[in-house]
C-alpha cells in the first residue's frame, strides 16, 4: 500500500522520509527495528510506512498485541471457566473468537454460556456485586497498560468485601520478550520502537538494562505517521553514530520515571513470575500473579479449573508471525482458510494482531 | 483491547470522571494517575481508568489519526 495521499502531515513525513533514506545510504548492512506495541503495528500498515523506507531499513512486528501472545492454554481455561452454570465470564471482547484447543468462548456463549464482554475491569465487579450468587472470573490479560486496571479491580472487589470476583490472571510484561527477541541471531535487530502505552506506566528508563546489556538503541515512540517516522530517524542516528541508548520521541505523553501510582498498585497486587507466551514458549519473570494473600481473588488458584489437553492448530504460523520471523503473507493460510471473520490463529483476531492488521490494510 | 484513547474530563466525582470523545460520554477512574486532572483536561483512557494525562493540542491531532486507522468498536 502506498503512503495515504490525504494524510495531513504529508510533507512533513515526506521530508523525513527523504531523510531517512539519506541516512541509510551511510549504512554498511541493513538495519531490523521492531516494532513491539499493536498500535504500532496498526498504524504502520494503515499509513503504508513501510513504502516510504527504503530497502535496507526494515520493520518487523513483534509480539505487541496482549490477545495473541496470550497461548492456547489459557483460552482453553477461560472455555473451561464456563461449563459451570454459577459463573459469568467476564472479559475484553477481542478474546471471544480466539480459538482454543477445541472451542472459543464465542461458540461456547453461542450453546448458552454466560460470557460478558465489559468495557472495564471495574464492570466486572459492579457484575459480581450485583449478581452475589453467582461466580463473576474475570479474564486478566494485557501488558503494563492493563495490569495495573486489573489490580485496582482485586482493591475494589476487596474495598466492597465482595467474595465471588476473580480474575484469570495471565498478564505479561514487555522488558523479558524483547531481551529474548535482542538475543535471537537469526532475527538480527538493530534497534527498537518502544511500546507508547506500555511505557506511560513503566517509564523509559526500564529499557535501560535491555540497551546497555545488548547494546540495542531504544526509542519510545508514539503512534502517529510522523511519530513513528522520526523514531526511525532517531533509530538510525544512533545505529550511524554506534550508540545504544534510551530516547524518547513520545516525552507528550511518556517520562523516564513512568506512572508510579499505577506501578504501587500493580505492586500492591501482582508480583512478577514466568509465563507461557504463545510463540516465545515459557520465560521467566515476563509475567504477573495476583500475590499469595490475595489468593482468593485467582481464579486459577481459588477454582478447580480442568481445562483438558492443550492442542495447538498444526497449520496456524502465528509463533513465527509473533517473534517477528515470518510476515503474515507467507502463512499458507493467510486470506484464505485464515480471515478475521473466521480466524484460525490469535493474530488474526485482534485488530492490532499483526495479521488481521496485513489483512485489513496491508494487501 | 490494548488501546488508550484520548478523552476530555467533563465531570469529576472523587476518583470518577465522566469523560467525552466525539459525544459519546463514558464514567472512568482516575485513580491510577499521579497527577490531579479536574474538568477540561485531556487524559488517555484505556480499559476505564485514565492513565495519563495530554495536552489538548496533542489530544486532537492524536484523535484525529485514531478516527483514520481505528474502527470505531476498536476505541471503546
Ligand atoms: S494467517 Fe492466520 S493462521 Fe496464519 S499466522 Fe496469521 S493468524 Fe495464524
Amino acid at each position: 500500500m502506498k503512503f495515504q495521499d490525504e494524510f495531513r502531515d504529508r510533507e512533513l513525513v515526506k521530508n523525513m522520509a527523504a531523510n531517512i533514506r539519506r541516512m541509510a545510504e551511510r549504512l554498511t548492512k541493513p538495519v531490523n527495528f521492531m516494532e513491539v506495541c499493536g498500535t504500532h503495528t496498526m498504524a504502520i500498515y494503515q499509513f503504508g510506512i513501510r513504502s516510504l523506507l527504503p530497502e535496507n531499513v526494515r520493520l518487523i512486528s513483534g509480539p505487541g498485541c496482549p490477545v495473541c501472545v496470550t497461548p492456547v492454554g489459557y483460552v482453553d481455561r477461560a472455555v473451561a471457566c464456563t461449563a459451570d452454570a454459577r459463573n459469568i465470564v467476564a472479559t475484553f471482547g477481542d478474546m471471544l473468537r480466539v480459538p482454543g484447543s477445541r472451542s472459543s468462548l464465542m461458540e461456547e456463549r453461542a450453546k448458552g454460556a454466560d460470557v460478558r464482554i465489559v468495557y472495564s475491569p471495574l464492570d466486572a465487579v459492579a457484575l459480581a456485586n450485583a449478581n452475589p450468587e453467582r461466580r463473576v472470573i474475570f479474564l486478566g490479560i494485557g501488558f503494563e497498560t492493563t495490569a495495573p486496571t486489573i489490580a485496582a479491580s482485586i482493591l475494589e472487589a476487596t474495598k466492597l468485601g465482595l467474595s465471588n470476583y476473580y480474575v484469570l490472571a495471565s498478564h505479561k510484561t514487555m522488558p523479558v520478550p524483547m531481551e529474548i527477541l535482542t538475543a535471537d541471531p537469526d532475527l538480527a535487530l538493530s534497534g527498537y520502537l518502544c511500546p507508547a502505552h506500555v511505557s506511560t506506566v513503566i517509564g523509559a528508563n526500564a529499557y535501560k538494562p535491555l540497551a546497555e546489556k545488548y547494546r540495542i538503541p531504544c526509542v519510545v515512540t508514539g503512534f502517529e505517521p510522523a511519530d513513528v517516522m522520526q523514531g526511525i530517524e532517531m533509530l538510525l542516528a544512533q545505529v550511524l553514530a554506534g550508540e545504544s541508548r534510551v530516547e524518547i520521541q513520545y516525552s507528550r505523553a511518556v517520562s523516564w520515571e513512568g506512572n508510579p501510582k499505577a506501578q504501587t498498585i500493580m505492586e500492591r497486587v501482582f508480583v512478577p513470575c514466568d509465563a507461557s507466551w504463545r510463540g516465545l514458549g515459557l520465560l521467566p519473570g515476563s509475567g504477573l500473579a495476583i500475590k499469595p494473600e490475595l489468593a482468593r481473588f485467582d481464579a486459577e488458584r481459588a477454582l478447580a479449573i480442568d481445562p483438558g489437553e492443550e492442542q495447538e492448530n498444526p497449520a496456524c504460523r502465528c509463533g513465527e508471525v509473533l517473534k517477528g520471523k515470518l510476515s503474515p503473507f507467507d502463512c499458507p493460510l493467510f486470506a484464505t482458510a485464515c480471515t478475521p471473520e473466521s480466524p484460525v490463529g490469535a493474530c488474526m483476531v485482534s485488530s492490532e494482531g499483526t495479521c488481521a492488521a496485513a489483512y485489513k490494510y496491508g494487501r | 483491547m490494548c488501546l488508550g484513547v484520548p478523552m476530555k474530563i467533563l465531570s469529576r466525582d472523587g476518583d470518577t470522571i465522566v469523560a467525552e470523545v466525539d459525544g459519546v460520554q463514558k464514567e472512568a477512574s482516575v485513580m491510577l494517575l499521579g497527577e490531579e486532572v479536574g474538568i477540561g483536561d485531556y487524559v488517555i483512557v484505556h480499559a476505564g481508568f485514565a492513565i495519563s494525562r495530554l495536552d489538548e493540542e496533542y489530544a486532537q491531532e492524536t484523535l484525529r489519526m485514531m478516527k483514520e486507522v481505528f474502527a470505531p468498536e476498536d476505541m471503546r
